[in-house]
Parts: structure tokens; sequence; C-alpha cells
């Protein structure tokens, strides 16, 4: 295999109901959104990259080879930045206790991104001496990609980490993602099935459909993408435009 | 006096520390991915608990006398026989309170789930180093309600320490043992004051288990 820069990944093996067969391109920086239906094997696909799961094939970041018919790297091997749809904050710990887990245990021979800018990026500053008992969904995660980046990932993998979050909580931390898509030179591939994220972060979109993967969007997917990036008003003239054609085709 | 009360908290204390250490990893392993398999395991673990005191006595007896398999392996070092020792009497309570450290640790192991592991593993933490820096501190009162449990429970015996430890002042006499033979020899008072000491302690034991039963309810999310 030549030293293609970027994610590849090739992984096929039986789950649950229908076989995954997922053969995953991306290129070395830029935010990849993954959609598609739930139990489409999105979430086994992250798990297999990040190595948490197994199946038969091969993972390859930036040339360096993770997983291949020979060998396995397993999970605490591999540079890779999770974060859980849960957000999987270490509960015996505070915020700061679970980012100092990450930066103790780092490659720091080329660390690239510093604590201080973590904490500024994502505005950890009040948080960290809280538990994560007292937290809510929004933070939960904001210290959760705070944690992940002071691993010193080389590629940055998002399970669905605002669908547990309401309106407002989401629309707290969507900045704080911007200023990340802004700022970081890393691959990150990014699970969900919000449009409206989508469309705001994403560079790339990808879909998913029975453990298959589908180059760019969804049907439909695109045209609420675009909904998703207008502004109430446009949404509105455009909802009004619609009915007004429709009313106009029945008469 | 002060003897008995010192071999009984003696043999608790280094029972409860053994077998912590031994139980943990035994805990672990049955807590991850269990099968069916694994609760044969887990039910040989779990023999003391309805075994008469005695039937493990015996066999432990058997097994520590000077003419037993386990004791000619122990020949050459100079052992001739763990019976009527306080060895003896550790390697006893260990068998006889097995399952009362290893069924918390086990259930505290598996109330932590995957998820805090695999954070820990995406964080470049080893499995061994998770076990430590994350299994072990959010399992502790796994930990403390197996050694208070371990530990309640070697004070309590009778049957098996009467069986391999006969009851040898200063050496394998302990507190439940002296009880009985205070009875024996009709001597009531001090027996009472033995046994009102017993209770308290029993009734402090569980008054601490519930306490920490309780502090985990409220924290759990």
């Amino acid at each position: 295999m030549t030293a293609q820069p970027g994610l590849r990944a090739r992984l096929r093996g039986r789950m649950g109901a229908f076989e995954l067969d997922a053969a995953l391109d991306m290129p070395a920086n830029g935010i990849t959104a993954l959609v598609g239906p739930s139990g489409s094997g999105k979430t086994t696909l992250l798990r297999c990259i990040a190595g948490l799961q197994r199946l038969k094939g091969e993972v390859a970041l930036n040339g360096q080879t993770w997983q291949d018919g020979r060998q396995f790297i397993p999970a605490h091997q591999r540079p890779v930045g999770f974060v859980f749809q849960d957000a999987g904050l270490l509960t015996h710990l505070t915020v700061e206790g679970n980012l100092l887990y990450a930066r103790k245990r780092a490659d720091r021979s080329a660390p690239m991104i510093g604590w201080d800018e973590v904490i500024a990026l994502l505005g950890l500053e009040p948080l960290l001496a809280r538990s994560t008992a007292n937290l809510s969904g929004g933070e939960r995660q904001r210290a959760a990609l705070g944690r992940a980046l002071l691993s010193q990932p080389r590629l940055l993998l998002l399970d669905e980490p605002l669908s547990s979050l309401d309106r407002t909580a989401k629309a707290e931390i969507m900045p704080y993602l911007e200023r990340l898509h802004r700022t970081l030179a890393m691959p990150v591939l990014y699970v969900s099935h919000d449009p409206a994220e989508v469309a705001r972060l994403a560079d790339r979109v990808l879909s998913m459909k029975e453990g298959r993967i589908v180059e760019g969007p969804p049907e439909g997917l695109a045209a609420e993408a675009r909904l998703a990036g207008m502004s109430a008003e446009e949404r509105d003239a455009l909802a009004l435009a619609a009915l007004k054609a429709g009313l106009s085709s029945r008469s | 006096m002060e003897e008995v009360v010192w071999t009984t908290v003696r043999l608790a204390a280094v029972t409860t520390i053994l077998l912590i250490v031994l139980a943990t990893p035994l805990a672990w392993w049955l807590a991850r991915k269990p099968s069916w398999w694994k609760e044969i395991i887990a039910a040989i673990a779990s023999l003391p608990i309805v075994l008469p005191p005695t039937v493990i006595g015996f066999y432990l007896l058997i097994a520590l006398a000077p003419s037993s398999p386990l004791m000619s392996l122990l020949h050459p070092f100079g052992v001739r026989t763990l019976a009527f020792t306080f060895t003896g009497l550790v390697i006893g309570s260990m068998v006889y309170s097995l399952p009362f450290a290893v069924q918390p640790l086990r259930n505290a192991f598996e109330a932590i789930g995957e998820r805090p592991l695999e954070a820990a593993a995406t964080l470049r933490a080893s499995p061994l180093d998770a076990f430590f820096s994350v299994a072990v501190p959010q399992a502790r009162r796994g930990f403390l309600a197996a050694a208070i449990l371990v530990f309640a429970h070697t004070v309590g015996e009778f049957g098996v320490v009467l069986m391999i430890g006969g009851g040898i002042p200063g050496k394998t006499e302990v507190l439940s043992i002296r009880i009985y033979q205070l009875v024996e020899a009709l001597r009531f008072d001090e027996a009472h004051r033995l046994a009102a000491g017993l209770l308290i302690f029993a009734f402090l034991v569980l008054l601490s288990l519930l306490l920490i039963e309780r502090g985990a309810a409220r924290r759990a999310p």
C-alpha cells in the first residue's frame, strides 16, 4: 500500500442483522460527516477504526497500518481521539482530572495542541474543578472533546457527540465545534444524523446504508442540509413559495 | 484475654489483605465478558457459603496434614504440616471467606461497564493502566465492602478454625472459640463480656456496610 495521507479503512464482518462491508477513504484534514439511519453501522465503523471492536479488514492512517491481515494494533496504541455519544467521562475524576488523564498518557514527542489552547478553545476554564456529575450535556461533551484533543490524536472520531443534547445545548456547543474546525489540522470523522450539524460543520459527507458506505449525502439530506444552512426568513420565504406553488397547481 | 483478641484481629487482618489481593484478579476475570463456563468457576468460588464449616475444615485438615500431597511439596522447605498453625488458620479463613471477597468485587467491577475502560483505552491507557487508574478507583466501594465483610466473617468463623486450628492458646485460639470454652467451663460472666463485644462489633459492621451502600446509591446517576 502506498503511503497515502489520510485515513483508509476496509472493514467487513457480520454485525446484527446485516453484513458490514465498508470502504472508507478520508483526506488528511477537514471534517468528514458520516450520516445514515440508526443501525446502519456508523458507530461500529468508528469503533473498528479506533480499535475498540474488531472486524476483518484493513485500517491505515497516513500510510501507517493499524490493522491488516497480520496485525491488529490495540486501541490504546492508536493515536485516536474518540468522543462517545455519552461523552464517556471518567466519573471518579473532576473535569480537570479527566483532562490530565489524557495529557499524562499522550505522546508528547510531537504535541500538536497545548493545554491552554484546548482550555481556551472549548471554554473549559470554569468547568475544571467541577465533578463530572454536575455538568450539563453540552459541558460534558466539551470536556470530552478537550480530553480527546489533549491525548494528541492524529485522527478525531466523534460518535454523535450532540445527539443527546437539546436544542439550546446544541446551539451552545456549535460555535466551539466551528472554532475547532477552523483551528484543527487533523482529519475528523463525525457521525451525525442532524442535517443542520452536517451543513454547518462538514467539508464532506459520506452516508452509510446497511453497513455500506455510499458516497455523498443520501437523497433528501442535501436539500435538508441546504435548508438547515438558511436563515429563518429564507426558510419561511421558501416554504411560502412552495405553498403558493402547491395551491396554484391545484386550482 | 488480650492474647485472644490479638490473635483474632491479626488473623482477620492478614486474611483480609491476602484475600483481597487474591480475589481481585479472579473477580475482574469473572466480571469481564461473562460466559456460562465462567459461572462454573464462580459457583466453585461461592461454595463456602453453603458448605457446612465442618466440611471445609475437614478437607482443609486433610490437605494441610503432613501426609497430604500438598504438604509433601513443602517438605523440602522444612514445612511438615500447616494444621494447627496460624498459617493454616489464615489459609482456612481465606477459603472460608473467598465468596465474601469475590462477590462484592465482581458486582462493583460489573457496575463500571465497558464505557470508562473504552474511554481509557482511547486515551492511551494500557489494559493494566486502565485497571489501576479506572477500574480500581471506580470500584472502591466494592473493595471497602469486601474488606469489611471478609474481616467480619473471619472474626465470626467458628467451625473451620476449630477443626484446623484446634484452639491452641496464643497461637490459634480466637474469640469465638474462647467463648465456647468459657461456656463449657460455666464461666458465664466472661462469656457474656466477649459475646456482647462481638455483638456490638457485628452491628457496627452491618451499619457501616449499609451506609456505604446508601452512599453508592446516592452517587449513582
